[in-house]
Protein backbone atom coordinates (compact mmCIF):
# COMPACT_ATOMS: atom_id res chain seq x y z
CA UNK A 1 0.00 0.00 0.00
CA UNK A 2 2.83 2.38 0.95
CA UNK A 3 4.57 2.64 -2.79
CA UNK A 4 1.58 4.41 -4.91
CA UNK A 5 1.44 6.26 -1.78
CA UNK A 6 4.90 7.16 -1.66
CA UNK A 7 5.50 7.45 -5.64
CA UNK A 8 2.51 9.55 -5.59
CA UNK A 9 4.52 12.10 -3.30
CA UNK A 10 7.56 11.67 -5.55
CA UNK A 11 5.90 12.26 -8.56
CA UNK A 12 3.60 15.38 -7.35
CA UNK A 13 6.34 17.09 -5.85
CA UNK A 14 8.68 16.96 -9.07
CA UNK A 15 5.95 18.05 -11.56
CA UNK A 16 5.32 20.92 -8.74
CA UNK A 17 8.57 22.33 -9.13
CA UNK A 18 8.73 22.26 -12.66
CA UNK A 19 5.04 24.13 -13.09
CA UNK A 20 6.58 26.34 -10.20
CA UNK A 21 9.04 27.55 -12.25
CA UNK A 22 7.05 27.69 -15.90
CA UNK A 23 4.06 29.10 -13.54
CA UNK A 24 6.71 32.09 -12.15
CA UNK A 25 7.56 32.59 -15.47
CA UNK A 26 4.91 32.58 -17.80
CA UNK A 27 2.88 34.77 -15.45
CA UNK A 28 5.42 37.49 -15.14
CA UNK A 29 6.18 37.67 -18.84
CA UNK A 30 2.50 37.48 -20.06
CA UNK A 31 1.50 39.35 -16.91
CA UNK A 32 3.69 42.50 -17.31
CA UNK A 33 5.30 42.06 -20.56
CA UNK A 34 3.94 43.41 -23.65
CA UNK A 35 4.67 40.20 -25.62
CA UNK A 36 3.46 39.24 -29.11
CA UNK A 37 0.70 36.29 -29.11
CA UNK A 38 -0.27 37.04 -25.72
CA UNK A 39 -3.79 35.43 -25.77
CA UNK A 40 -2.54 32.45 -27.24
CA UNK A 41 0.34 31.48 -24.87
CA UNK A 42 -2.18 32.41 -22.09
CA UNK A 43 -4.98 30.10 -23.83
CA UNK A 44 -2.08 26.98 -24.75
CA UNK A 45 -1.31 27.04 -20.45
CA UNK A 46 -4.81 27.30 -19.38
CA UNK A 47 -6.37 24.50 -22.14
CA UNK A 48 -4.91 21.69 -19.78
CA UNK A 49 -7.50 22.42 -17.49
CA UNK A 50 -10.87 22.45 -19.79
CA UNK A 51 -9.49 19.32 -21.89
CA UNK A 52 -10.92 15.91 -21.14
CA UNK A 53 -7.86 13.97 -19.55
CA UNK A 54 -8.49 11.00 -22.31
CA UNK A 55 -7.80 14.53 -24.87
CA UNK A 56 -4.67 15.40 -23.26
CA UNK A 57 -3.41 11.35 -22.05
CA UNK A 58 -3.62 10.94 -26.18
CA UNK A 59 -1.94 14.14 -27.20
CA UNK A 60 0.96 13.16 -24.82
CA UNK A 61 0.96 9.77 -26.10
CA UNK A 62 1.06 11.33 -29.71
CA UNK A 63 4.24 13.75 -28.69
CA UNK A 64 5.98 11.10 -26.48
CA UNK A 65 5.64 7.83 -27.65
CA UNK A 66 8.34 6.05 -29.18
CA UNK A 67 7.28 7.70 -32.61
CA UNK A 68 5.80 10.83 -31.41
CA UNK A 69 8.37 14.01 -32.42
CA UNK A 70 9.61 14.43 -28.21
CA UNK A 71 9.69 11.21 -27.81
CA UNK A 72 11.61 9.59 -30.71
CA UNK A 73 14.39 12.52 -29.53
CA UNK A 74 14.61 11.90 -26.27
CA UNK A 75 15.33 7.89 -27.24
CA UNK A 76 17.28 8.53 -30.18
CA UNK A 77 19.77 11.00 -28.18
CA UNK A 78 19.26 10.25 -24.90
CA UNK A 79 18.05 6.58 -24.73
CA UNK A 80 15.29 8.33 -22.07
CA UNK A 81 11.52 6.45 -22.87
CA UNK A 82 8.93 8.32 -21.26
CA UNK A 83 5.98 6.26 -21.82
CA UNK A 84 5.28 3.60 -18.97
CA UNK A 85 7.65 5.19 -16.46
CA UNK A 86 7.07 7.62 -14.00
CA UNK A 87 8.69 10.31 -16.05
CA UNK A 88 5.56 10.49 -17.97
CA UNK A 89 3.47 10.53 -14.61
CA UNK A 90 5.29 13.34 -13.85
CA UNK A 91 4.78 15.14 -17.53
CA UNK A 92 1.13 14.40 -17.64
CA UNK A 93 0.81 16.03 -13.72
CA UNK A 94 2.87 19.21 -14.18
CA UNK A 95 0.75 19.84 -17.54
CA UNK A 96 -2.69 19.11 -15.90
CA UNK A 97 -1.47 21.21 -12.36
CA UNK A 98 0.42 23.94 -14.50
CA UNK A 99 -2.96 26.44 -15.38
CA UNK A 100 -3.69 26.52 -11.48
CA UNK A 101 -0.27 27.47 -10.86
CA UNK A 102 -0.25 30.00 -13.55
CA UNK A 103 -3.41 31.79 -12.66
CA UNK A 104 -2.70 32.34 -9.55
CA UNK A 105 0.66 33.57 -9.26
CA UNK A 106 -0.60 35.62 -11.97
CA UNK A 107 -3.42 37.29 -10.50
CA UNK A 108 -0.88 37.89 -7.45
CA UNK A 109 1.61 39.91 -10.24
CA UNK A 110 -1.17 41.64 -11.36
CA UNK A 111 -2.95 42.91 -8.68
CA UNK A 112 0.26 44.20 -7.21
CA UNK A 113 0.44 47.95 -6.91
CA UNK A 114 2.85 49.35 -9.76
CA UNK A 115 3.57 52.05 -7.12
CA UNK A 116 6.11 49.22 -5.90
CA UNK A 117 8.19 48.86 -8.83
CA UNK A 118 8.49 52.36 -9.54
CA UNK A 119 9.77 53.06 -6.14
CA UNK A 120 12.47 50.65 -6.44
CA UNK A 121 13.32 51.72 -9.93
CA UNK A 122 14.24 55.00 -8.65
CA UNK A 123 16.11 53.39 -5.57
CA UNK A 124 18.23 52.20 -8.46
CA UNK A 125 17.10 48.38 -8.74
CA UNK A 126 17.67 46.47 -12.19
CA UNK A 127 14.65 44.27 -13.29
CA UNK A 128 15.46 41.00 -11.86
CA UNK A 129 16.45 43.08 -8.26
CA UNK A 130 12.77 44.82 -8.60
CA UNK A 131 11.60 40.92 -9.27
CA UNK A 132 13.74 39.10 -6.33
CA UNK A 133 13.02 41.64 -3.34
CA UNK A 134 9.39 43.59 -4.20
CA UNK A 135 7.07 41.40 -6.78
CA UNK A 136 8.39 38.13 -5.78
CA UNK A 137 7.68 38.65 -2.03
CA UNK A 138 4.74 40.39 -2.32
CA UNK A 139 3.10 37.94 -3.96
CA UNK A 140 4.03 34.90 -2.05
CA UNK A 141 0.55 34.28 -0.44
CA UNK A 142 -0.81 33.41 -4.25
CA UNK A 143 2.26 32.26 -5.03
CA UNK A 144 2.08 29.71 -1.98
CA UNK A 145 -1.72 29.46 -3.34
CA UNK A 146 -0.83 27.77 -6.55
CA UNK A 147 1.86 25.91 -4.90
CA UNK A 148 -0.82 23.99 -2.58
CA UNK A 149 -3.54 23.80 -5.31
CA UNK A 150 -0.92 22.29 -8.04
CA UNK A 151 0.44 19.97 -5.32
CA UNK A 152 -2.83 18.84 -4.88
CA UNK A 153 -4.00 18.59 -8.42
CA UNK A 154 -0.95 16.43 -9.25
CA UNK A 155 -2.02 14.32 -6.69
CA UNK A 156 -4.85 13.63 -7.82
CA UNK A 157 -4.10 13.47 -11.26
CA UNK A 158 -5.61 10.26 -12.77
CA UNK A 159 -6.61 10.03 -16.49
CA UNK A 160 -3.84 11.32 -18.29
CA UNK A 161 -1.49 9.76 -16.10
CA UNK A 162 -3.07 6.19 -16.59
CA UNK A 163 -2.66 6.96 -20.20
CA UNK A 164 1.28 8.07 -20.33
CA UNK A 165 2.50 6.05 -17.64
CA UNK A 166 -0.07 3.32 -17.00
CA UNK A 167 -0.37 1.15 -14.09
CA UNK A 168 2.72 -1.37 -13.38
CA UNK A 169 2.24 -1.44 -9.47
CA UNK A 170 5.83 -0.16 -8.15
CA UNK A 171 6.78 1.63 -10.85
CA UNK A 172 4.19 3.85 -11.88
CA UNK A 173 0.88 3.23 -10.15
CA UNK A 174 0.47 6.12 -8.26
CA UNK A 175 -2.71 6.26 -5.77
CA UNK A 176 -5.15 7.03 -7.63
CA UNK A 177 -4.56 4.50 -10.07
CA UNK A 178 -4.16 2.22 -7.61
CA UNK A 179 -7.59 3.33 -6.16
CA UNK A 180 -9.07 2.80 -9.45
CA UNK A 181 -7.72 -0.94 -9.84
CA UNK A 182 -8.90 -1.92 -6.76
CA UNK A 183 -12.14 -0.66 -7.19
CA UNK A 184 -11.91 -3.20 -10.94
CA UNK A 185 -10.68 -5.95 -8.71
CA UNK A 186 -13.08 -5.60 -6.05
CA UNK A 187 -10.44 -5.00 -3.54
CA UNK A 188 -12.39 -2.94 -1.54
CA UNK A 189 -10.76 -2.94 1.88
CA UNK A 190 -7.41 -1.37 0.00
CA UNK A 191 -9.96 0.95 -2.18
CA UNK A 192 -10.92 2.62 1.28
CA UNK A 193 -7.57 3.13 3.08
CA UNK A 194 -6.35 4.67 0.31
CA UNK A 195 -9.21 7.06 -0.78
CA UNK A 196 -9.32 7.50 3.45
CA UNK A 197 -5.43 8.46 2.74
CA UNK A 198 -6.49 11.06 -0.28
CA UNK A 199 -9.05 12.39 1.09
CA UNK A 200 -7.46 13.29 4.58
CA UNK A 201 -4.46 14.88 3.26
CA UNK A 202 -6.17 17.32 0.31
CA UNK A 203 -8.37 18.16 3.55
CA UNK A 204 -5.24 19.10 5.51
CA UNK A 205 -3.58 20.34 2.66
CA UNK A 206 -6.25 23.02 2.05
CA UNK A 207 -6.97 24.16 5.72
CA UNK A 208 -3.74 24.73 6.29
CA UNK A 209 -3.45 27.05 3.43
CA UNK A 210 -6.22 28.83 4.02
CA UNK A 211 -5.57 29.49 7.72
CA UNK A 212 -1.73 30.76 6.89
CA UNK A 213 -3.46 33.08 3.91
CA UNK A 214 -5.91 34.83 6.82
CA UNK A 215 -2.92 35.36 8.60
CA UNK A 216 -1.10 37.51 6.29
CA UNK A 217 -0.77 41.09 7.45
CA UNK A 218 -0.23 42.43 4.54
CA UNK A 219 -1.24 42.32 1.02
CA UNK A 220 0.72 44.19 -1.19
CA UNK A 221 -1.79 47.01 -1.88
CA UNK A 222 -1.22 50.43 -0.58
CA UNK A 223 -3.43 50.97 2.75
CA UNK B 1 24.89 74.98 -21.34
CA UNK B 2 23.21 73.91 -17.97
CA UNK B 3 26.12 73.00 -16.11
CA UNK B 4 24.29 73.77 -13.19
CA UNK B 5 21.02 73.27 -11.68
CA UNK B 6 17.98 70.88 -12.87
CA UNK B 7 17.05 71.78 -16.49
CA UNK B 8 13.57 70.39 -18.05
CA UNK B 9 11.88 70.79 -21.06
CA UNK B 10 9.05 68.14 -21.66
CA UNK B 11 6.59 67.58 -24.22
CA UNK B 12 3.94 64.57 -23.88
CA UNK B 13 0.91 64.05 -25.34
CA UNK B 14 -1.66 63.19 -22.40
CA UNK B 15 -5.05 62.38 -22.96
CA UNK B 16 -6.77 65.81 -22.80
CA UNK B 17 -3.70 68.06 -23.39
CA UNK B 18 -0.39 68.46 -24.19
CA UNK B 19 2.42 68.80 -21.68
CA UNK B 20 4.16 71.45 -23.17
CA UNK B 21 6.88 73.42 -20.42
CA UNK B 22 10.35 74.28 -19.92
CA UNK B 23 12.13 75.31 -16.71
CA UNK B 24 15.40 76.34 -15.44
CA UNK B 25 16.46 76.00 -11.83
CA UNK B 26 19.76 76.11 -9.76
CA UNK B 27 19.46 75.22 -6.06
CA UNK B 28 16.53 74.83 -3.39
CA UNK B 29 13.20 74.62 -3.98
CA UNK B 30 11.08 74.54 -6.88
CA UNK B 31 7.23 74.53 -6.23
CA UNK B 32 4.88 73.35 -9.35
CA UNK B 33 1.57 74.26 -8.40
CA UNK B 34 -1.37 73.29 -9.97
CA UNK B 35 -5.00 71.54 -9.79
CA UNK B 36 -5.41 67.98 -9.55
CA UNK B 37 -5.39 66.91 -13.07
CA UNK B 38 -2.86 69.78 -14.44
CA UNK B 39 -0.07 66.96 -15.17
CA UNK B 40 1.92 67.96 -12.00
CA UNK B 41 2.91 63.90 -11.36
CA UNK B 42 3.62 63.37 -14.82
CA UNK B 43 5.97 65.79 -14.99
CA UNK B 44 7.99 64.10 -11.93
CA UNK B 45 7.53 61.25 -13.99
CA UNK B 46 9.01 62.06 -16.80
CA UNK B 47 12.15 64.16 -15.06
CA UNK B 48 12.36 60.60 -13.13
CA UNK B 49 12.47 58.16 -16.27
CA UNK B 50 9.57 56.27 -14.89
CA UNK B 51 7.60 58.33 -18.52
CA UNK B 52 8.98 58.64 -21.17
CA UNK B 53 8.07 62.08 -22.80
CA UNK B 54 7.42 62.57 -26.46
CA UNK B 55 10.29 65.31 -26.73
CA UNK B 56 12.50 67.30 -24.70
CA UNK B 57 15.59 67.05 -22.59
CA UNK B 58 16.10 66.76 -18.83
CA UNK B 59 19.43 67.47 -17.54
CA UNK B 60 20.85 67.02 -13.83
CA UNK B 61 24.26 69.55 -13.00
CA UNK B 62 25.13 69.15 -16.77
CA UNK B 63 24.48 65.55 -16.47
CA UNK B 64 21.67 64.68 -19.49
CA UNK B 65 19.65 62.05 -18.63
CA UNK B 66 17.34 62.63 -21.29
CA UNK B 67 17.05 63.83 -24.37
CA UNK B 68 15.02 63.25 -27.58
CA UNK B 69 16.57 64.96 -30.18
CA UNK B 70 19.85 63.59 -29.39
CA UNK B 71 18.25 59.49 -28.63
CA UNK B 72 19.57 60.10 -24.72
CA UNK B 73 16.88 57.94 -22.44
CA UNK B 74 18.97 57.30 -19.08
CA UNK B 75 17.01 54.60 -17.48
CA UNK B 76 15.29 55.65 -14.36
CA UNK B 77 17.27 53.55 -11.97
CA UNK B 78 20.61 55.10 -12.89
CA UNK B 79 19.17 58.78 -12.72
CA UNK B 80 20.36 58.89 -9.57
CA UNK B 81 16.75 60.83 -8.67
CA UNK B 82 15.03 60.72 -4.93
CA UNK B 83 11.52 60.09 -5.49
CA UNK B 84 8.88 60.80 -2.83
CA UNK B 85 5.66 59.12 -4.02
CA UNK B 86 2.26 60.59 -3.25
CA UNK B 87 1.14 57.39 -0.61
CA UNK B 88 5.17 56.90 -0.21
CA UNK B 89 5.14 53.42 -1.69
CA UNK B 90 6.94 51.96 1.78
CA UNK B 91 7.52 48.35 0.75
CA UNK B 92 5.19 46.32 2.90
CA UNK B 93 7.19 43.28 3.06
CA UNK B 94 10.31 45.53 4.73
CA UNK B 95 11.34 46.67 7.73
CA UNK B 96 11.75 50.03 8.46
CA UNK B 97 15.35 49.89 8.07
CA UNK B 98 15.30 47.59 4.94
CA UNK B 99 13.63 49.85 3.57
CA UNK B 100 15.90 52.92 4.24
CA UNK B 101 19.00 51.16 3.19
CA UNK B 102 17.14 49.42 -0.25
CA UNK B 103 18.51 52.18 -2.57
CA UNK B 104 22.16 52.30 -0.66
CA UNK B 105 22.58 48.34 -1.18
CA UNK B 106 22.32 49.40 -5.22
CA UNK B 107 25.45 51.90 -4.56
CA UNK B 108 28.75 50.25 -6.53
CA UNK B 109 30.32 51.67 -3.42
CA UNK B 110 28.10 48.91 -1.45
CA UNK B 111 30.41 46.28 -2.86
CA UNK B 112 33.30 47.58 -1.43
CA UNK B 113 33.89 46.27 2.40
CA UNK B 114 35.27 50.32 4.12
CA UNK B 115 32.96 52.35 2.12
CA UNK B 116 29.87 50.25 2.92
CA UNK B 117 30.27 51.22 6.47
CA UNK B 118 30.38 54.96 5.92
CA UNK B 119 27.03 54.48 3.62
CA UNK B 120 25.15 52.86 6.66
CA UNK B 121 26.42 55.20 8.92
CA UNK B 122 25.27 57.73 7.22
CA UNK B 123 21.49 56.12 7.13
CA UNK B 124 21.78 55.70 10.85
CA UNK B 125 22.06 59.43 10.84
CA UNK B 126 19.93 60.56 8.60
CA UNK B 127 17.42 58.25 10.56
CA UNK B 128 18.10 59.73 13.88
CA UNK B 129 17.72 63.87 12.36
CA UNK B 130 14.40 62.46 11.55
CA UNK B 131 13.53 61.04 14.44
CA UNK B 132 12.88 57.22 12.81
CA UNK B 133 15.64 55.26 14.59
CA UNK B 134 13.52 54.17 16.86
CA UNK B 135 10.97 52.55 14.04
CA UNK B 136 14.08 50.08 12.57
CA UNK B 137 12.49 46.93 13.28
CA UNK B 138 9.22 47.77 12.39
CA UNK B 139 7.07 47.31 9.47
CA UNK B 140 5.38 50.09 7.46
CA UNK B 141 1.31 48.58 8.15
CA UNK B 142 2.61 49.31 12.09
CA UNK B 143 3.32 53.38 11.86
CA UNK B 144 1.97 56.06 11.18
CA UNK B 145 1.35 58.30 8.69
CA UNK B 146 3.55 61.34 9.89
CA UNK B 147 6.03 58.52 10.70
CA UNK B 148 5.61 56.67 6.78
CA UNK B 149 6.12 60.27 5.65
CA UNK B 150 9.63 60.95 6.93
CA UNK B 151 11.02 56.69 6.08
CA UNK B 152 10.11 57.61 2.58
CA UNK B 153 11.81 61.05 2.68
CA UNK B 154 14.56 59.28 4.61
CA UNK B 155 14.46 56.62 1.89
CA UNK B 156 15.10 58.94 -0.89
CA UNK B 157 17.55 61.08 0.42
CA UNK B 158 19.98 58.28 1.81
CA UNK B 159 20.98 57.67 -1.62
CA UNK B 160 22.47 61.56 -1.88
CA UNK B 161 20.41 62.10 -4.93
CA UNK B 162 21.31 64.72 -7.41
CA UNK B 163 17.72 65.74 -7.12
CA UNK B 164 14.40 65.25 -5.10
CA UNK B 165 11.26 64.82 -6.31
CA UNK B 166 8.28 65.31 -3.90
CA UNK B 167 4.71 64.39 -5.13
CA UNK B 168 2.09 66.21 -2.40
CA UNK B 169 4.58 65.08 0.20
CA UNK B 170 1.62 66.41 2.44
CA UNK B 171 -1.52 65.61 1.24
CA UNK B 172 -2.10 62.09 3.31
CA UNK B 173 -1.70 63.40 6.48
CA UNK B 174 -3.98 65.11 9.03
CA UNK B 175 -3.81 68.66 9.79
CA UNK B 176 -2.51 68.02 12.97
CA UNK B 177 0.56 65.81 11.96
CA UNK B 178 1.19 68.36 8.89
CA UNK B 179 2.13 71.04 11.07
CA UNK B 180 4.88 69.00 12.56
CA UNK B 181 6.11 68.10 9.34
CA UNK B 182 5.63 70.97 8.04
CA UNK B 183 8.69 71.99 10.71
CA UNK B 184 10.86 69.42 10.29
CA UNK B 185 10.24 70.20 5.85
CA UNK B 186 11.51 73.48 6.71
CA UNK B 187 15.01 72.05 8.78
CA UNK B 188 15.27 69.39 6.06
CA UNK B 189 15.87 72.13 3.65
CA UNK B 190 18.56 73.82 5.93
CA UNK B 191 20.14 70.81 6.28
CA UNK B 192 20.71 68.68 3.03
CA UNK B 193 20.43 71.20 0.52
CA UNK B 194 19.00 68.64 -2.03
CA UNK B 195 17.91 70.77 -4.86
CA UNK B 196 14.38 69.87 -4.88
CA UNK B 197 11.07 70.04 -6.95
CA UNK B 198 7.64 69.56 -4.86
CA UNK B 199 4.32 69.37 -5.90
CA UNK B 200 1.59 70.89 -4.56
CA UNK B 201 -2.22 71.71 -4.87
CA UNK B 202 -2.30 74.00 -1.65
CA UNK B 203 -1.21 77.77 -1.59
CA UNK B 204 -0.01 77.55 1.56
CA UNK B 205 2.24 74.93 1.10
CA UNK B 206 3.96 76.87 -2.01
CA UNK B 207 4.28 79.79 -0.26
CA UNK B 208 6.12 78.45 2.60
CA UNK B 209 8.91 76.05 0.42
CA UNK B 210 8.99 77.83 -2.55
CA UNK B 211 12.26 79.02 -3.78
CA UNK B 212 10.68 79.63 -7.09
CA UNK B 213 7.91 78.89 -8.17
CA UNK B 214 5.43 77.72 -10.95
CA UNK B 215 1.61 77.19 -11.55
CA UNK B 216 0.88 75.36 -14.10
CA UNK B 217 -2.63 74.59 -15.43
CA UNK B 218 -3.67 71.77 -18.15
CA UNK B 219 0.34 72.01 -19.04
CA UNK B 220 1.52 74.84 -19.09
CA UNK B 221 3.28 77.39 -16.98
CA UNK B 222 0.74 79.96 -16.42
CA UNK B 223 2.64 82.20 -14.34
CA UNK B 224 6.39 81.71 -13.13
Amino acid sequence: MLSPILLSLKIATIATIFSFILGVFFAYILGKKNVPGKNIWETILILPMVLPPSVLGYLLLVAFGKRGIIGSFLLETFNIQIVFTWIGAVIASCIVSLPLMYQNVKSAFISQDPIYERAAQTLGSSEWKIFRTVVFPLAWPGIISGIVLSFARAIGEFGATLMIAGNIPGKTQTISTAIYFAVESGNTELANKLVMIMVLFSFALILVLNSWLKKRNYTGKQG
Amino acid sequence: MNTVGIYFRINKKLDHFTLDLEYEFERGVLVIQGESGAGKTTILNCISGLETPDGGRVSLDGRVVFDSAAGINIPTRQRNIGYLFQNYALFPNMTVHQNIIYGIKNKPEYKEKDKREGLLEYAEEVMETFGIAHLKKKHPNRISGGEKQRVALSRAIVTKPSLLLLDEPFSALDQQTKEAVYRQFTDFKKSFQIPTILITHDAAESEMFADSRILIKTGKIINS
